[in-house]
């Protein structure tokens, strides 16, 4: 038989359009979505402000050199900012017990971005993996994983933790960490279940059982890197949602605990004194706030990116 | 049946045969993507009357939906975008018109029909009730009055027990039962032109001759045009007066139906009709055209078609071909025929 | 012809209907695939047309192993491999492949065409040796007709007609002797289908593949197909030689779905008489009794709801009406023989 088909592609009359697809680089899906990241401001923007804060949670100490435990109530008790000492003790003026404002706002970087991101690594890997036990195996594995994530689902995050962290007689970052953990994994789950279900219908995933492909190569190679989108917009997006509720729990006094430095401490015993003394309570709520949206707009902006929808 | 329809189209003065009702000028659309600019319409000229149907054949990424999509005003813009042209139904330029005026020419006199009609149907209302709502917004009746009209279309699109499924929501009803109340909702307001966009494709063999055939003899009962969007060259054969061949965003030929099939003056129209598979030739290796279509962001340069042409030139390949009108071999011309081809000569008389 | 190479003998897929949510109870079965029988022989092409619901994709499935048959055997070589698990199935694997419809989801959109088409040595690393899986892969792409260099792009930066080609070299890669195409052409464009098909033509020539080629395009089955068998609500309905089939039908599903066919040719719009069945396929959960074609059919008699119409050559027809055709009332339609 002539060999037809194959000159159908690759014909003399077809070169010049193969010679111009050549620079076309291979693109993976990821590498696509790099390219349209990089475009968007709001991106851009909360990755800097991202960038900027894990820098400060791992080295404070090159923001500032007070530290931010040491008070001195004779000369500083709500000594107002001084707004034009950049990056000194006094830029955002003294707490009530003397303490630096500004150094106090740089090293509570660090509880929140810690208790943020493992909250989030810890959840995203439990969750992951009952999600993709659930969703690949169904049945009855997906009966009693599903039932679980019910059970826990309908415990309130806020007033769980409560209760799970009465429970430590003293509480550090990582008591902190494990309540969050206990309850937030639920969430991972569904999404991780919902996502795998979908892909495993896929042609792709068919045409490797019919090779003979084993469950793990099916569940690593074909379904997770296919399924793992929206956990990565959920996981980003609930970042920050952990940063505040971490602020919350400090706040109310059954998260961190002094001498843990923590922006949700310092808002809650600048309250009281709100009127007096402003700024005590802005700097700290301020810096929690903008490190808030930073994760919420970095999960929209990597949510465009990786819809599969648009693409 | 037949009584209530005539009566029904000499109330509403029914359209005499070979009223012109739709032109397309020099349509030019483009998408504005990451990639750069895609030229998804390239001065598309055509046109409808009354009781005539048109067929628009292509390929996907050919520019026949975009086409269509663009008369019916329902184009995602941006990242669309009309360059140029204009689209004159009865004479009256659509493109110029407002938001408003526009509104009561589509779905009222322009009426579209999809290829997924369960997407297109809302699936939480029965579909009495979304075939009704038709008479209840525009005509004003009342609710029993609007379920007596949505039965009576039901029969009309051929439904069997009309009466027992009115209450039926869309997903009870298979995909051919479906399709017809999409025809059924297109022609609640006796619309002047129906744009069909591949409206079987989605069927089955023995349900698509149905659908077809009840489509056909509606358009002739009503004496509407039709538009035809489709890739199937079977279908075509079935249904269109004349056909409009598209590729990469322009016309590439024009003709009746029968002339088309018969003589092909562009080689692309050409190769498609000796793709397809012919009893003499079982055992042996089928006409193929070669290579792919084009990419919208890459068209060739001169006849987009060029690299997949058996006949191509050095003018091919530097020259647009504009769409000639096209003679016998005796130099008279014939009558709704063109091509763009530079070549149209020796492909129509060999 | 040869010998058979896979012999399906009374082949049952039924999906059951469940109710309860704890102690689930069976209250019926989606009948997909009810009671087949049929050979295919080594070398040859056999079509299998149908419509939507008819079984046909379940057929393929239970061929390939991807679901299990209720009951029946399926004979790859006089070895019944319905049941077979683990390594044994593993192995069998190599010798059955399959094309999917759809060259846009059948290929993993994280993966490189590389990885695509060399996953099947990685599955089965007797088949190629790691050194030489790189060269094994670029050999494939150039016998589907693709540039070899293009070994590390992606899915997406291929039109269907390429893709449906990484699909078929993936296909081809454990150099299997039955492949299996389900629809093979119909997600493609009109100009790539001819290609896709002669590429197919071509690899059978080559490999010595035997196909079965599942599709609703009538006239692309009998061109590629030496034997066609139509499929009607999970039962085969009639099954010969293109010949017998198209020019000979006697089953009137057979004759109804051949005669719906838009044949490419506008001066037949008047000559040709159709066939328009009534209503919709029934459901496979709650078939008619008796013949399942009866509800649509023109010809039904009492008997037909009664008694179920056994394949088999009927002993009143001869010449090229004489073969397979489940109908109590087989005999060929005068205007289809003309």
């Amino acid at each position: 038989m002539p060999d037809l088909t194959k000159t159908a592609e690759e014909t003399p009359a077809q070169a010049p359009v193969a010679a111009a697809a050549k620079p076309e680089k291979a693109r993976s899906l990821g590498s696509d979505a790099w390219h349209d990241l990089r475009r968007k401001p709001i991106f851009v923007i909360s990755a800097l402000l991202i960038l900027l804060l894990i820098v400060i949670a791992v080295a404070p100490g090159l923001f500032t050199s007070v530290d931010p435990r040491a008070g001195d109530l004779r000369e500083h008790f709500h000594t107002p900012p001084n707004y034009s000492h950049f990056f000194e003790g006094d830029w955002f003026g003294y707490d009530g017990q003397g303490r630096s404002i500004y150094a106090r706002v740089i090293y509570g970087a660090r509880a929140s971005v810690v208790v943020g991101i493992c909250v989030t690594v810890g959840t995203t890997i439990l969750g992951g993996i009952f999600g993709m036990l659930a969703g690949y195996f169904g049945g009855w594995i997906d009966t009693i994983i599903s039932r679980v994530t019910d059970i826990f689902f309908g415990i309130p995050l806020l007033l769980g933790s409560l209760v799970i962290l009465n429970a430590f007689t003293s509480r550090t970052i990582w008591s902190v960490v494990f309540a969050l953990i206990t309850l937030g994994w639920t969430q991972m789950t569904r999404v991780m279940r919902g996502s795998v279900i979908t892909v495993k219908q896929a042609d792709f995933v068919t045409a490797a059982k019919a090779l003979g492909a084993g469950t793990g190569r099916i569940m690593f190679k074909h379904i997770l890197p296919n399924a793992i989108a929206p956990v990565i917009v959920v996981a980003t997006i609930s970042l920050g949602g952990y940063i505040a509720l971490e602020a919350t729990l400090s706040f109310l006094g059954i998260g961190l605990q002094d001498p843990t430095i923590s922006w949700g401490i310092d808002i809650n015993s600048a309250q009281k004194l709100i009127r007096t003394a402003p700024f005590a309570l802005f700097f700290p709520a301020g810096m929690l706030s903008i490190t808030v949206l930073a994760f919420i707009m970095l999960g929209d902006a990597v949510r465009d990116a990786l819809d599969p929808k648009l693409r | 049946m037949t009584t209530v329809i005539e009566n029904d189209s000499q109330k509403s003065g029914r359209l005499e045969v070979g009223t012109p009702l739709l032109e397309v000028k020099d349509l030019h659309v483009e998408f504005h993507t990451r990639d750069g600019v895609a030229k998804a319409v390239n001065g598309v000229n055509y046109s409808v009357a009354a009781g005539e149907t048109l067929a628009v054949l292509g390929e996907s990424g050919s520019g026949k939906s975009v086409t269509a999509q663009t008369i019916m005003g329902i184009l995602d813009m941006p990242p669309g975008k009309v360059t140029q042209g204009e689209i004159l139904y009865r004479g009256q330029d659509m493109l110029k018109m407002s938001n408003e005026e526009r509104r009561k020419i589509r779905g009222r006199k322009i009426a579209m029909i999809f290829q997924d009609a369960l997407s297109a149907l809302n699936p939480v209302l029965s579909v009495g009730y979304q075939l009704g709502e038709m008479f209840r917004v525009h005509q004003g009746v009342s609710k029993a009055e609007a379920k007596a009209k949505a039965i009576e279309l039901m029969d009309r699109v051929r439904i069997p027990a009309a009466k027992e499924r009115v209450n039926d929501y869309p997903h009870q009803f298979s995909g051919g039962m479906r399709q017809r109340i999409m025809i059924a909702m297109a022609l609640s307001l006796q619309p002047d032109l129906i744009i069909a966009d591949e409206p079987t494709t989605a069927l089955d063999v023995t349900v698509q001759a149905q659908v077809m055939d009840l489509l056909a003899e509606l358009q002739a009962e009503y004496n509407m045009g039709l538009i035809l969007i489709t890739h199937d060259l079977g279908v075509v054969a079935d249904v269109a007066d004349k056909i409009a061949v598209m590729y990469a965003g322009r016309i590439v030929e024009t003709a009746p139906v029968h002339e088309l099939y018969a003589n092909p003056a562009h080689p692309y129209t050409k190769g498609l009709l000796r793709s397809i598979p012919r009893l003499d030739q079982k055992g042996q290796e089928l006409y193929a055209i070669k290579g792919l279509p084009p990419n919208l962001l890459k068209v060739p340069a001169g006849c987009a078609f060029n690299p997949r042409c058996d006949v191509a030139t050095d003018l091919c390949r530097t020259e647009i071909p504009a769409l000639h009108h096209v003679t016998d071999k005796d130099g008279k011309e014939l009558t709704g025929r063109r091509s763009a081809c530079h070549l149209w000569k020796e492909t129509l008389h060999g | 012809m040869a010998e058979n190479i896979l012999e399906v003998k009374d082949l049952v897929k039924h999906y059951p209907l469940t109710q309860g949510v704890l102690f689930k109870k069976q209250v019926g079965a989606v009948k997909a695939v009810d009671g087949i029988s049929f050979e295919l022989k080594k070398g040859e092409t056999l079509g299998i047309v149908g419509e939507s619901g008819c079984g046909k994709s379940t057929l393929a499935k239970v061929l390939m192993n991807l679901e299990r048959a209720t009951s029946g055997q399926v004979l790859f070589k006089g070895e019944d491999i319905s049941q077979l698990s683990g390594g044994a199935l593993k192995a069998v694997r190599r010798n059955i492949q399959m094309v999917f419809q759809d060259p846009y989801t059948s290929l993993n959109p994280r993966m490189t065409v590389g990885d695509i088409i060399g996953e099947p040595f990685e599955i089965h690393p007797e088949v190629a040796p790691k050194g030489d899986r790189r060269k094994a892969v670029q050999d494939l792409l150039d016998v589907v007709g693709l540039n070899p260099e293009y070994i590390n792009r992606y899915p997406h930066q291929f039109s269907g007609g390429q893709r449906q080609r990484i699909g078929i070299a993936r296909g081809l890669a454990l150099k299997p002797e039955i492949i299996i195409c389900d629809e093979p052409v119909s997600a493609l464009d009109v100009s790539v289908q001819a290609q896709v098909i002669n590429l197919l033509e071509q690899l059978q020539g080559e490999f010595g593949l035997s196909y079965m080629f599942i599709a609703h395009d009538l006239s692309i089955v009998r061109h590629i197909s030496d034997r066609v068998g139509v499929m009607y609500l999970g039962k085969m309905v009639e099954i010969g030689s293109d010949e017998q089939i198209y020019d000979n039908a006697t089953h009137p599903y057979t004759q109804a779905l051949l005669s719906a066919v838009p044949v490419p040719d506008p001066t037949a719009r008047e000559s040709r008489e159709r066939i328009i069945l009534s209503g919709d396929i029934p459901s496979p959960a709650n078939p008619p009794s008796g013949c399942r074609f009866r509800t649509r059919c023109w010809k039904a008699q009492e008997r037909c709801s009664e008694e179920i119409p056994l394949l088999a050559i009927p002993t009143t027809l001869e010449g090229p009406a004489a073969h397979e055709s489940a109908c109590h009332f087989p005999e060929v339609r005068e205007s289809a023989a003309a």
